[in-house]
């Protein structure tokens, strides 16, 4: 199909029309990433002059540590927890939106504007809300979060924050899906004597299948990787370790606790995460790749 | 027990209730938010709250423009957010045009290089990004932070979708009426893509105005800072109370531009979310 493309005949053109891609590609990203690697191999000497070649000492030591083994679990939690979660509410919320009611853009808009919301904007404001101390939300709702001293707590905080943030991207996604289920198949399985439940169960969940295997990749690469600005600005990782998921945990060592090695041994295995979650993308979400 | 339970789904007073309690979960966080704003610094921690306006707005937002660094972290997010945005907008435009409407040979190795970045965000090269951008002497500069972050796979694979559907016969016809490449794609196949490029240019002006980790690597000054930043910068450690009626209008300022870009463009925020995916 490509052949028969029309195609102009500059030979030169393209490659200038390319290179500036191709330049930021390779010095920016594509170098960093395997110099990641290479330094992963390789930990600073006592008297911080040099680099010393470890081999797979970096990952040894990370991976018997308790202290990464905290962060992998916690950041399995977060993410199923945001992506599972999230997808059960979208979806819950879509269904009862996805009829003629009255007002029903009013509600699509009311819903979808969070979206816009950064997770350091997110994080400062649910911080506030549930404070221990003087939370309007600690004080009015029977739910107490002491996410200053209780490390579930405030592992409870964030998954709410990041779910409270992508709600309206997991409705505006259900709710184009729903508007191609075929409303005479439902009308058909209602005569039939289908209730709700039933329809749902039968004939929605299986043809919204496409969008929640999208959705699915794009909420687990958002918990993965966007959490970043919601631990930064509100727990720094504790208490205890509690919130010192993966992304948070590679800069920490790299950046304040000086450990090169040890942070880029970290970015080698969020890549290898990374390539599965493209992946996935690919596999799944591939006519929208949307997380720029 | 059942049907009882299918009849109260499907009657419209139970979804009208249900949407309202969830309209207040949407909206409470940001509402109060608000509230905060305008209340005297003290009148925050007043037991019962109040959830009604108070007096202060305009102390409060006049006390976090001259005491704060908000209008040079706007500033700089606003300059950020632009560049890279039209950045990667006008690179990928080029790139999927020379690998589409152009035979060369490396048109396909460009093509998934582009594409194998989506395996590279930043946390996955922090430190060494970090020593390339400081080996030029960016650090803490505009190009360091935009640069870098101009390549794009998202808007590359996008457009060279949308050039792939587009009949050879326009080209041809430039070609016979005299026009060259750059007729073509000024005068044919920019206006065929405005709408793509707009949704594209909210959903990446968001991404890049909401980005944390990369400027917190980048700018080391205040001066440098991005609206992002400086929210955590005016929460205090170690258990001081912090200054919420400066912290809110801080937060409310960091919101705004997102928020009329989506509300203000949200025919192209749902086309382009939606559509690329049907």
């Amino acid at each position: 199909m490509d052949r028969d493309k029309f195609k102009f005949p500059n030979r030169i053109l393209p490659y200038l029309l390319v290179l500036p891609q191709i330049v930021i590609v390779l010095i920016f990203i594509v170098y960093p990433t395997f110099e990641s690697f290479r330094m992963s191999a390789y930990q600073a000497d006592a008297f911080g002059h040099g680099r010393i070649f470890v081999g797979l000492e970096n990952y040894i030591d990370l991976l018997t540590s308790s202290g990464y083994q905290q962060t992998i679990f916690v950041t399995l939690i977060f993410t199923l927890a945001v992506t599972f979660i999230g997808l059960a509410l979208g979806l819950m919320i879509s269904l009862l939106l996805n009829r003629k009611i009255k007002g029903l853009s009013f509600y699509r808009t009311a819903l979808i504007w969070p979206y816009a919301l950064s997770p350091a904007v997110v994080g400062a404001i649910w911080m506030f809300l549930f404070h221990p101390a003087y939370g309007v939300l600690t004080y009015i709702s029977p739910v107490f979060l002491n996410w200053l001293e209780r490390g579930s707590h405030a592992l409870i905080l964030l998954i709410v924050a990041a779910i409270w943030r992508n709600l309206g991207y997991n409705i505006a996604f259900y709710l184009a899906g729903l508007q191609n289920v075929p409303q005479n198949l439902l009308e058909a399985a209602s005569i039939d004597g289908a209730g709700a439940i039933g329809r749902f169960r039968k004939i929605i969940f299986p043809l919204i299948s496409p969008t929640t295997f999208f959705l699915f990749t794009m909420n687990l690469i958002y918990a993965f990787y966007q959490i970043f600005g919601l631990v930064h600005t509100v727990t720094k990782g504790g208490p205890g370790g509690a919130t010192n998921v993966m992304v948070y945990s590679a800069y920490r060592d790299g950046v304040t606790h000086l450990m090169p090695g040890f942070s880029a041994a970290q970015s080698v295995i969020m890549f290898v995460i990374a390539v599965g979650l493209v992946y996935l993308q690919f596999k799944y979400a591939q006519r929208g790749v949307y997380y720029a | 027990m059942l049907d009882r339970l299918n009849a109260i789904i499907e009657s419209n007073i139970f979804v009208h209730i249900l949407l309202i309690l969830l309209l207040i979960v949407m909206i409470f966080p940001v509402y109060y938010s608000f509230i905060v704003s305008s209340s005297g610094r003290a009148e925050i921690y007043d037991r019962p709250p109040t959830f009604t306006p108070g007096d202060q707005l305009m102390t409060n937002f006049y006390r976090v423009w001259h005491e704060t660094d908000l209008p040079r972290a706007l500033f700089n997010s606003t300059v950020f957010s632009l560049a890279v945005t039209f950045g990667k907008l006008i690179i990928s435009l080029m790139t999927a045009y020379a690998i589409v409407f152009f035979d060369f040979k490396l048109a396909a190795p460009v093509f998934f290089l582009t594409l194998f970045t989506l395996m590279m965000p930043v946390p996955v090269r922090i430190l060494s990004t970090y020593e390339v951008v400081a080996s030029l002497g960016m650090i803490d500069t505009y190009q360091g932070l935009i640069l870098p972050m101009i390549a794009s796979a998202t808007g590359t694979f996008l457009f060279r979708q949308i050039f792939k559907t587009i009949p050879n016969e326009l080209a041809e016809a430039t070609v016979i009426d005299g026009g060259g490449p750059f007729h073509y794609l000024f005068y044919v196949l920019l206006p065929l893509v405005k709408t793509n490029a707009a949704a594209l240019f909210v959903i990446l002006f968001i991404w890049t105005w909401n980005q944390y980790l990369w400027p917190l690597l980048i700018t080391t000054s205040s001066e440098m800072r991005v609206v992002q930043l400086g929210i955590e910068g005016l929460i205090p450690g170690g258990g001081q109370l912090p200054d919420w009626s400066l912290i809110m209008p801080y937060v409310i300022a960091a919101m705004v531009p997102p928020l009329i870009i989506i509300l203000g463009l949200q025919r192209y925020f749902v086309k382009g979310l939606i559509e690329p995916n049907k």
